[in-house]
């Protein structure tokens, strides 16, 4: 492989990894222009989209697309990218190592394992439940609420990759949960045990991306981060209209 | 939204809560292990922000907004000293302000068929969404303007280093 190649290689497997895990777009272009030019480049030309990227370089004739088809929420492989970028920068690493390191970051699974996840989603639950102004008699139920609320989530999307349905089946159980809950006197406030329970599942940094991808100017992703932000919200608070009404 | 009233014991209890609600949504979108504890304080000083400018009376809006801007600028600087992206400190901090109630109490007269109190609480929820963006954006642009400064400051004191 040439040089330049494995500078387009590299710089469009980062910014792969980048994008698909949910980093903004402010930070994608400035890890990838900074790889690229400590390899040498001096005027990279890159474009990326949160469905794709691509990459020439000035006065060479090759270039080459990525295309994005699947996000997912993973910030350690962004941080590591970061890391790796910095250690080229720093010189410790050689480009040919960084995309061996590349690829076997994007092979990898680095994930807090599924329980340590539902543990935390019933945590955020219950703590939120009670900051919010619920009784602290209702904080049991919405643990676990959200508990399971989450771990349906975690279910479809792991073995069905159906996002947008995952949560509004959620939102569902959820509801049913909550309404259940009242109905048995096992918890008093309705409302805000299910506000605690579907706070795990609120998109968060969807919606964070959005708005700083808009002020960095970057209209095309922040835009489709924002409407797919938007619909997260509007299927996870379909799920619950829809139990409310039948309550 | 009836918060907790404003007691010493209570403040403790919201900065416990809102410091594990936030290292708890650290852990669902998986940032790196040494970043939790620090995510975890921007969140809760972000939320002890909103929780003092609320029961000062000043409004949910003013509420929202500046502790979205705490929890900009504590990112940041935590972006900082940590060496690591920003993104992995303000995405778990704002979960706290994140407007459920209201939501909840929207989606709750939808479902009834109360549009008009329904549109209330949306357009609630709106302001409230565009108050936290808000926040985002004033931290921004203040730590820009604060490593500007920095910066010409720098270079100044170079330039009259080398002359001198």
């Amino acid at each position: 492989m040439t040089k330049a190649n494995l500078v387009i290689d590299t710089v469009l497997l980062a910014g792969k990894i980048m994008i698909e895990n949910g980093a903004d777009m402010a930070r994608v272009d400035d890890t990838l222009n900074r790889i690229a030019r400590n390899a040498g480049i001096q005027h990279p030309r890159i474009f990326e989209t949160t469905t794709g990227l691509m990459m020439s370089i000035q006065g060479s004739d090759n270039a080459q697309v990525e295309s994005i088809d699947k996000r997912r929420i993973d910030l350690e492989r962004i941080s590591r990218v970061n890391d790796a970028s910095r250690a080229f920068q720093a010189k410790k690493i050689t480009l040919e190592q960084m995309y061996e390191y590349l690829q076997e970051l994007d092979r990898s699974t680095l994930d807090f394992g599924p329980l340590m996840k539902i543990i935390s989603a019933a945590l955020i639950g219950g703590t939120l439940e009670v900051v919010y102004g619920g009784l602290w008699s209702d904080m049991l139920p919405t643990m676990i609420i959200s508990g399971i609320g989450f771990t349906s989530y975690y279910v479809l999307n792991r073995f069905f990759h159906t996002q947008f349905a995952s949560e509004f089946v959620a939102a569902v159980v959820i509801g049913i949960l909550g309404v259940l809950v009242t109905k048995l006197h096992l918890g008093t406030k309705m409302g805000m045990i299910i506000t605690g329970g579907i706070m795990p599942l609120v998109p968060g940094v969807l919606l964070t991306n959005a708005v700083r991808d808009l002020l960095a100017g970057h209209i095309l992703s922040g835009a489709a981060r924002m409407i797919e932000g938007l619909i997260t919200a509007c299927a996870l608070g379909m799920g619950i209209a829809l139990v409310l009404r039948f309550s | 939204m009836n918060l907790l009233p404003f007691t010493p014991i209570n403040l403790l209890i919201n900065f416990a809560f809102s410091y594990l609600a936030t290292m708890g949504f650290g852990f669902l979108i998986n940032i790196p292990r040494n970043a939790l504890l620090a995510s975890g304080a921007v969140g809760s000083i972000g939320w002890m922000m909103y929780i003092v400018v609320y029961h000062a009376h000043l409004g949910t809006m003013l509420a929202n907004l500046s502790g979205a801007m705490v929890v900009g600028l504590g990112a940041a600087i935590m972006a900082r000293i940590k060496k690591m992206p920003m993104i992995l400190f303000n995405v778990p901090g704002m979960v706290p302000l994140v407007p459920g109630s209201q939501s909840y109490k929207a989606i709750y007269n939808f479902a009834f068929g109360k549009n008009s109190i329904a549109l209330h609480y949306l357009v609630q929820v709106a302001m409230i969404a565009g108050a936290i963006a808000m926040g985002f954006f004033l931290a921004e642009m203040l730590t820009r303007m604060f490593f500007r400064i920095k910066h010409q400051i720098e270079n100044k004191r170079g330039r009259y280093d080398k002359t001198s």
